[in-house]
């Protein structure tokens, strides 16, 4: 039935065509406007955009991954903003390595904050943080890992819906606690900054800005194929049915916890990307990000957004994002009433988020009839139904 | 003259505060008592510390007048003729006074008179010497604070005095407290080993860390075998006694913890457990109570100043009204929708939760609030051995276990627990016996919030109340009904207290962080092992 | 009640007890269900029909007692999933389909093997398998709806999607609890047909209360009351049974 090729699959949709080819023609058109363009030129983008924008695409991803758990096998993880945070240190820390002596101490042993505590030695931890290969391996590898080990217990004594919510929460407030501790070797309440460069490019510079926005657009388009493969597969369908009728899915004689171990894994590599990509271009982490409340405005993106659709989550994050930036800006005192509202007005009345309301799904209906024409006229005029 | 009735009346004050009436002054002590005080104005601090010494000798009552004035610094000599005199700044005047006959020296002008000077070494002998003479006042208590500290002096030159304090003594208690730092001075300074031992034996019998701690310093520094083993002993039985006491101290922290975590959970009990609802907002609640506090005694501050210790016994209904009508509007405007999708349920009350965080700060600042104490939940008892347990503590704990006690008696004893139960365990059946189950689940709903705004009143005691006051206990207080498990408000009460108490004790070791920490981890574990908690019912109700 | 052959004895339920919160839903329960045979069990509501069958497909432990299936092996120490894939299949009482997929994915997932994530990852389709759903979809009745959202089939159509799943899982022992509940005369006619008709290659076990339904099953029959066997029998001689006719009078 649904064996075509996972892009002409994605062709026949225009919702995700339309979201995709903006963000792959932002991915080169944003660093092309910023860099080739003189800055006196009405369609120069300024670097500090080109920055903001890419934040918000590291936000997308994570959104992404919020959606892949929760919209797809209803887990309702409130500690995603933990595997995103980890991810962000693993980056934060390869790029304290790369300081070296230029720190203020100009200690090339050791991080400044290290110094500044009297630290000796640089604690084992933070071995290999020097090479690059190795960093990026710990972004995927330590959210994964924290994501299988904690899931591996959760999933398989049950623990679902509300109390699976409450322990993701518990688990990033404990560590929220403890990257706030100066022992922890993480450099406390001020996290890690005054990053310089990564591999020998400097973070200020234009160009170096304008790659990482171009990689986190990439990699949202990335994260999008990767989570489309998922969801389309029967691995997509079983975690589906997970969510939709658990035990029924274990009568069947599937694992549960073994499909939910699975996309919880995937889902925190994603966010750990997302976080990866995040540090360098806001250039700093601190323990703030494993707050609680960072975790739950995630699903607020997602719930806004739509979850249960890959473009949703993608959406929302950008909306959401953007208005946060413009309001805290503009009426500050606003923003926190307009969250909460969005958290209320979105549950309540818009339980398929935007990309689910009619008037949105009606219109992009009639583009993929239109489509789906233009590309198999024969089914149609048999009056068959293409999936 | 109105400058003569101004020293008078501070002399009053000095002298009570000192705790010697000096009315009571023996004139056949005058003149040896005016040639010590004469002596204070010695060229050298060795003759000034004699003269420290021989002033308390005379025993006069006066002389710790004239002591603690040298202490503070107001104690001066005239320059023309070297007379000692007190003095007191009043407004711009200066006012010198003859100790000996306690008038006025009425010839002298402020800038005449020289301030007698004195080091460390002095100071810290004169706060001795001060302890020392009131071993004598007539005041119980004082001559109990004075045993104290001439025990915390330590000083051998205080025996005299205090050897005449025991003689005289009749109050046991205080006695015993002389006899302390008796045996503490002659264990330390003593050279006759029976005396010594003696000492070290009745040192034995305090419990105290101090003590322990003079036993330890003897133990490991005297050349006299017999004294050193002999206060190693009394030492280890010391620092048995306080470790016992410490455990209690321990424990009464990690109940108080416990009451706090139970009252912040139990609203929390009641809605998730009963009603399956995941209030997010319930730490706003909370926060919700303790402004209401604010708002009541800001109100009696200004029209009723005398029913200030009344203000917690009118904020706690208030409290209750005040949240549980916010709870009705909640559950009618926004829970009632979402009934059967718990995580919705979460993400709306959360946001819930932002918007009255945010409220508040608009409304009054994002600033702590200042909420009072009554006064008697002011306050502490104290014992010797280090164990304080605060009043507003204890009167937080007894409240938890009221509010628990009488959730307990609502559920169990009254129509509307008949009907909450009832629509828990069967809503259609309930709704067709005529139970409106829409208002059962919003006065639930309000129960819950209420009790939440009456936490908040206990909380504004001891936390400080601003915005952010709710956010600090909602974490803990899911980790309580987690732990304890749902719909069993003996779940709550058992994990509030084991949570509570077990961080305490943790904290010692791990400190506050990592002590929370391991808790937080350890419940995470805990849930794998059981997925409902400690009190987890097997039937079906529970079943989502 | 006699001691089963093992060799022909497919489900050996012995002594089995289970207990909520001090209620005894299942007392001593004894019971034994040859290779190929189509029982019916019935009783009245609350007798614990469905607890037996929570017991039988490991949603429920029992407090004592053994669950024994295909001569050895002991179901009270698998999950649900691990008894799923000895070859039991069971449809509920209340039917659940997964609401949001399609009769035809439905079916799919039901499908027998390829339990494993990384297998269901890259999972394609054979011919052979396309092949076998639009035969169950045939049986079921459910081919000209195959595209739809099983959400939104009738009750009677939900019930049979779930047969029909049951029959993808190609198990040995089908557990069926009140299958024609909410049924028309004619599908809970049809549907006794198609029982009788799976009941050839393996075993069933039917629960209903619809006696016209259990009558035209024609098969043995166990009476349930209060957790454990009241009679056992054909439906003629059941019925003659005292004691059962004041179980269901009775009340
Ligand atoms: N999880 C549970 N918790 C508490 N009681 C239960 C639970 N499961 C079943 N029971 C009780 O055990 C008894 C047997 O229930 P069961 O569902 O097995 O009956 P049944 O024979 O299937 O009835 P029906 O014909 O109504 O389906 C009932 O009284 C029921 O209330
Ligand atoms: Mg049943």
């Amino acid at each position: 039935m649904t064996h075509q090729p996972l892009l002409l699959r994605i062709v026949k949709e225009p919702m995700a065509v339309s979201l995709l080819s903006v963000l792959i023609l932002a991915a080169f058109l944003v660093p092309m406007l910023n860099l080739m363009l003189p800055s006196d030129s009405a369609f120069h983008v300024p670097s500090y955009v080109v920055t903001l924008l890419g934040k918000y695409l590291t936000y997308a991803l994570l959104a992404l991954s919020v959606d892949l758990v929760w919209g797809y096998c209803g887990i309702l993880s409130l500690g995603h903003g933990a595997f995103f945070a980890l991810g962000g240190y693993a980056m934060g820390m390869y790029m304290m390595r790369q300081i070296g002596d230029r720190g203020v101490y100009g200690n090339a042993e050791l991080p400044d904050f290290m110094v500044f505590l009297n630290w000796q030695e640089l604690p084992w931890y933070w071995y290999g943080f020097d090479s690059f290969g190795f960093a990026m391996l710990m972004v995927v590898l330590v959210p994964g890992l924290l994501a299988f080990v904690f899931g591996w217990f959760a999933f398989r004594s049950r623990v679902t819906g509300v109390y699976l919510s409450i322990i993701t929460q518990a688990m990033t407030y404990a560590l929220l606690l403890a990257f706030f501790r100066n022992d922890m070797g993480f450099g406390g309440n001020n996290g890690l900054t005054d990053f310089k460069d990564i591999l020998g490019f400097g973070l200020q510079t234009d160009g170096m800005r304008a790659t990482l926005f171009f990689l986190s657009a990439m990699a949202v388009v990335t994260g999008y194929l990767v989570c489309r493969f998922i969801v389309d597969s029967r691995l997509g369908r079983v975690i589906v049915a997970i969510r939709d009728a658990e035990s029924r899915t274990r009568f069947l004689g599937y694992r549960v916890e073994y499909y939910k171990l699975f996309v919880f894994t995937v889902s925190a590599v994603l966010a750990g990307i997302a976080g990866a990509l995040y540090v360098p271009q806001v250039g700093i982490i601190n323990p703030s990000e494993f707050s609680p409340a960072n975790s739950i405005e995630i699903v607020i993106w997602v719930a806004l957004g739509g979850r249960g659709s890959l473009t949703g989550p993608i959406i929302g994050a950008l909306v959401v994002n953007y208005a946060k930036s413009y309001f805290t800006g503009a009426l500050p005192e606003v923003w926190l009433f307009m969250l909460g509202g969005l958290f209320i007005f979105s549950t309540l009345f818009l339980p398929k988020g935007l990309v689910g309301t009619k008037a949105i799904s009606d219109a992009f209906e009639e583009q993929r009839l239109r489509l789906a024409k233009f590309l198999r006229p024969y089914d149609y005029a048999e009056g068959g139904e293409g999936r | 003259m109105l400058s003569k009735t101004l020293a008078m009346r501070w002399l009053v004050v000095l002298s009570v505060f000192i705790g010697l009436g000096f009315g009571s002054s023996t004139p056949a002590h005058a003149d040896e008592f005016s040639d010590a005080v004469q002596a204070l104005n010695a060229d050298n601090n060795t003759d000034k510390a004699a003269a420290i010494e021989a002033l308390s000798a005379t025993g006069d009552e006066r002389a710790a007048t004239v002591l603690s004035a040298l202490l503070n610094g107001t104690l001066f000599y005239r320059q023309s003729d070297g007379l000692v005199v007190l003095s007191k700044e009043s407004g711009n005047v200066t006012i010198l006074i003859d100790p000996s006959t306690m008038n006025e020296v009425a010839d002298v002008s402020g800038s005449e008179a020289k301030k007698i000077r004195i080091n460390n070494k002095l100071r810290g002998q004169l706060k001795g010497v001060l302890g020392a003479l009131t071993l004598l006042s007539k005041d119980a208590d004082k001559r109990q604070n004075a045993a104290d500290e001439v025990f915390k002096a330590n000083d051998p030159s205080m025996l005299p005095v205090l050897q005449k304090a025991i003689a005289r003594e009749s109050d046991p208690d205080v006695k015993g407290r002389m006899l302390r730092a008796q045996a503490a001075i002659i264990l330390e300074y003593s050279e006759d080993t029976a005396a010594r031992l003696k000492a070290a034996q009745t040192l034995g019998e305090f419990t105290d860390p101090d003590i322990s701690a003079l036993l330890g310093k003897i133990a490991n520094t005297s050349t006299d075998p017999e004294v050193k083993k002999l206060a190693k002993d009394m030492q280890d039985s010391v620092e048995g006694r306080l470790a016992a006491w410490s455990f209690l101290g321990n424990l009464f922290q990690g109940v108080s913890l416990g009451s706090v975590l139970l009252l912040a959970a139990v609203g929390l009990a009641i809605t998730f457990g009963v009603m399956g609802v995941i209030n997010m907002a319930h730490g706003e609640m909370v926060m919700l109570g303790a402004y209401t506090t604010f708002m009541v005694q800001d109100v009696i501050r200004t029209h009723f100043p005398a029913a200030f210790d009344w203000s917690l016994a009118i904020a706690v209904p208030a409290a209750f009204l005040v949240t549980g009508a916010v709870g009705i509007l909640v559950e009618r405007g926004i829970i009632r929708w979402l009934y059967g999708r718990p995580l919705e349920t979460l993400l709306a009350t959360w946001g819930l939760s932002l918007m009255l965080q945010q409220l508040i700060r608009t409304l009054f600042g994002p600033t702590n609030q200042e909420v009072g104490n009554p006064s008697w939940m002011s306050g502490a008892i104290e014992t010797s051995t280090g164990l304080v347990l605060t009043y507003n503590r204890i009167w937080i704990i007894v409240f938890s276990l009221a509010v628990l006690g009488m959730l307990a008696l609502v559920t169990r004893k009254t129509m509307f627990g008949l009907q909450m139960r009832a629509v828990t365990q069967n809503r259609a059946m309930a709704n067709s016996m005529g139970i409106r189950s829409g208002w059962v689940d919003a006065l639930t709903f309000a129960l819950g919030s209420g009790i939440a705004g009456m936490a908040g009143v206990a909380l504004s005691q001891i936390d400080n109340v601003s915005p952010n006051l709710g956010q600090t206990y909602i974490i803990d207080s899911f980790m309580v009904v987690v732990f304890g498990g749902v719909g069993n408000l003996w779940g709550t009460l058992v994990g509030a207290f084991s949570l509570g108490i077990v961080n305490k004790f943790l904290e010692p070791y791990a400190g506050a962080v990592l002590g929370k920490i391991f808790v937080l981890v350890g419940i995470i574990l805990f849930i794998q092992k059981r997925p409902r908690g400690l009190f987890a019912l097997k039937g079906r109700s529970v079943e989502g | 009640m006699n001691k089963p052959h093992a060799s022909n004895t497919i489900l050996y339920l012995d002594g089995v007890s289970v207990s909520f919160d001090g209620f005894k839903a299942l007392n001593d329960l004894s019971l034994y269900v040859e290779e190929g045979e189509l029982r019916a069990i019935i009783g009245p509501n609350g007798a614990g029909k469905t607890t037996m069958m929570d017991v039988i497909t490991g949603k429920t432990r029992p407090d004592k007692g053994d669950v024994i299936f295909n001569g050895g092996v002991d179901l009270t120490q698998l999950d649900e999933a691990a008894i799923a894939n000895l070859g039991i299949g069971r449809k509920f009482q209340k039917p659940t389909v997964f609401e949001n997929h399609t009769v035809f994915d439905n079916l799919e997932l039901a499908l027998k093997g390829h339990r494993r994530p990384q297998s269901s990852l890259f999972f394609r389709l054979s011919g052979e398998q396309q092949y076998r759903i639009n035969e169950v979809l045939g049986i079921i009745a459910l081919t000209d709806v195959h595209m739809m959202q099983a959400g939104s089939l009738s009750h009677g159509q939900k019930q049979w999607l779930e047969i029909g799943m049951l029959l993808m899982q190609d198990p040995d022992l089908l557990l069926v609890d009140e299958p024609v509940a909410g049924m028309t005369d004619a599908e809970t006619e049809a549907t006794a047909v198609l029982l009788k008709d799976i009941a050839k290659t393996r075993s069933v076990v039917v629960v209903e209360h619809d006696m016209v339904f259990v009558k035209s099953l024609d098969c043995r029959v166990n009476v349930l009351h209060e957790g454990s066997v009241l009679a056992e029998g054909s439906l003629d001689v059941v019925q003659q049974n005292e004691q059962v006719i004041e179980v269901y009078l009775g009340r």
